[in-house]
């Protein structure tokens, strides 16, 4: 079977498939209000207003989600919110990636001893709570956005590590990898050129799964104040910033709060619903 | 000869436990001190004679090595240095003062989350496709999906500011009630997770044929369950319970901070806010340690429990 018509096949599955439909049009959705609607609103998001202080939400002069104790514009603020945590959460998962198909690729290709050790100090790194160790980091380095994705993605490449290895055990015997060892293209090309390309699908579909996990971290440090800093804000410091304001105007907590839920909701299901697709024996009918 | 093999096992993972808590420790050690920034640093500039006399009392113009060795040889002894922040305070104090409530706050979350997830997965797995279980298989997942960070809000805004029924904050009474909230915002997400665990293993040992052959005898199907399918079920549970520690234990931090209970969590917030290097690094070597301790345990009653499980 040819690699486009596979493609087609695969597809027309994701096609049927109206879970994974559903919740990648609702993050389809979300991501272009997201991106557009800074644009198409007449506030910035930082600018205050006194005698707009935790204005309810209203269609007049664009004010859709009120505004919050600064009297900021919440729609705006909100659409900055998604933006930048889908940023993190995106790139921090192609930072786990990187190492994890690196490291995973290395131990199931070279195996034996090296595959036993790397995959032993896998294990042990499981059972750090490393949630405390980012914090630590931001605590020592200053909160810069690099540090957040590095952070971030460092703590998500063991399960994506797990996998790939897995895969690559399989992988390693097939003929055409044994093709290329017997013309003496060396280990690392092979890694590089052959086997990679090869996990493709598997590790697309993970990183639909690593994406929310990270999002929950990035969110976990702004609400604890660790995170991304004013005047910039994301959903985390959003709902931190709600939280204060509860009593009062509880819509500056509930707007972003539902939104985040909605979307790592539809990230969950994205990637379950794919997983089940490309794996049958994981789905339960 | 079966129990050596389970204590051989035990041993080596206990072997592993150790240089890798040493290492936990002496990471996070470095990581301080290659911080731009030292914990003195104010607003205003201290005299230089000042900041080295500070830096003597300290032990911060000491090689880095002996720094170590000095703070290694003070864990040992249960001591975690000075707080670079409140004055007069050690760490170990202050630890000290906030363990109790966090501690309490978890035990009970997990054995609610326990309880309550198996007793929820058991039901969902014996009238599978019913309503129940639909009902309960959605709830889990939206309880996987939700953060702590934001049900714990959630629950303050709903039966605090709205309906009055329970205190929202720690501070405003002294009695038992007051735990309520913290401890469900706390234990949902762990339920959720149980309960989806407990539903699939249970479903499986259901299906095996230990369990026909039990039905075929006329057993009927709660003494089967109690007497037969739980204990296997139980088991993958068994290694959830690490991941299911170090969870609580990170929400603990959202959940002192939205209730302002003055524990653990709270003085690891407060002190990183304050970039109080010393107390910070207590508590994550105190977090890292009882997570890789809890792990190791785990790791040994599954070494007894499940022989399979010694032979790889």
């Amino acid at each position: 079977m040819s690699a486009t018509s596979a493609l087609g096949a695969l597809g027309r599955r994701l096609a049927g498939s109206r879970v994974v439909v559903v919740s990648a049009s609702i993050l389809f959705a979300i991501a272009l209000i997201a991106l557009l609607g800074p644009l198409v609103s007449p506030h910035s998001y930082q600018a205050t207003s006194l005698d707009e202080r935790l204005a309810a939400p209203a269609l007049a002069d664009m004010r859709l989600f009120g505004t919050d104790d600064l009297g900021r514009d919440l729609f705006v603020r909100t659409t900055m919110g998604v933006q930048v945590s889908l940023l993190v959460a995106v790139v921090s998962s192609l930072v786990s990636l990187v190492i994890g198909v690196i490291y995973g690729a290395i131990a199931g290709y070279a195996g034996g001893r090296t595959d036993a050790v790397m995959m032993r100090i896998v294990d042990t790194l499981y059972a750090l709570p490393f949630i405390f160790f980012v914090i630590l980091l931001m605590v020592y380095f200053g909160r810069n956005f690099l540090l957040i994705f590095v952070a971030i993605g460092a703590i998500h490449w063991l399960d994506m590590a797990r996998i790939v290895r897995g895969q690559t055990l399989s992988l390693k015997e097939r003929e055409f990898v044994e093709a290329a060892r017997l013309i003496g293209v060396r280990p690392m090309t092979i890694i590089l050129r052959h086997i990679t390309p090869n996990l493709l699908g598997v590790v697309v579909v993970y990183v639909t799964l690593t994406v929310p996990q990270a999002m929950l971290v990035e969110s976990f440090l702004s609400f604890l104040g660790l995170g991304v800093q004013e005047p910039q804000t994301s959903l985390g410091s959003l709902v931190n910033g709600g939280v204060r304001q509860m009593e009062q105007a509880p819509w500056v907590l509930l707007i972003p709060a539902t939104i985040l839920a909605v979307i790592l909701l539809c990230f969950n299901f994205l990637g379950d619903g794919l997983r089940d697709l490309l794996d049958p024996r994981g789905a339960d009918r | 000869m079966q129990q050596r093999g389970a204590i051989r096992f035990a041993l080596t993972r206990l072997l592993c436990a150790i240089p890798t808590l040493f290492f936990v420790i002496l990471i996070a050690f470095l990581m301080m001190h290659a911080a731009p920034g030292g914990p003195f640093d104010d607003e205003r500039a201290l005299p230089p004679d000042a900041a080295a006399n500070i830096e003597r009392a300290y032990h911060l113009d000491e090689p880095l090595l002996t720094q170590f060795g000095r703070y290694f040889g003070g864990l040992l002894r249960g001591d975690l240095g000075p707080s670079f922040r409140y004055a007069d305070y050690t760490v170990a104090e202050l630890i000290g003062g906030a363990l109790p409530v966090s501690a309490l706050l978890g035990a009970m979350s997990l054995v609610i989350a326990l309880a309550a997830g198996v007793a929820a997965g058991v039901l969902a797995a014996l009238k599978r496709n019913s309503i129940a279980d639909r009902l309960i298989t959605g709830f889990a997942l939206t309880g996987i999906s939700i953060p702590v960070f934001i049900v714990a809000p959630l629950l303050v805004l709903v039966f605090a500011v709205r309906l009055g029924w329970l205190p929202a904050s720690w501070a405003s009474t002294d009695s038992g009630a007051r735990l309520l909230l913290p401890v469900i915002a706390l234990s949902l997400p762990q339920i959720a997770y149980i309960m989806r665990l407990t539903r699939g293993s249970m479903i499986e040992v259901l299906a095996s044929d230990f369990v026909r052959t039990a039905r075929a005898q006329g057993l009927d199907t709660w003494s089967i369950v109690r007497h037969h399918a739980l204990k296997p079920a139980m088991l993958p549970l068994l290694s959830y319970m690490g991941p299911a520690i170090a969870a609580v234990l990170a929400g603990s931090v959202v959940v002192e901070q939205v209730f302002g209970i003055p524990g653990l969590g709270q003085l690891f917030v407060r002190g990183a806010l304050n970039r109080d290097y010393t107390l910070v690094l207590g508590i994550v070597i105190l977090y890292a340690s009882l997570v890789i301790f809890l792990n190791l345990l785990v790791d040994i009653l599954y070494g007894f429990l499940d022989p399979r499980i010694r032979h790889r």
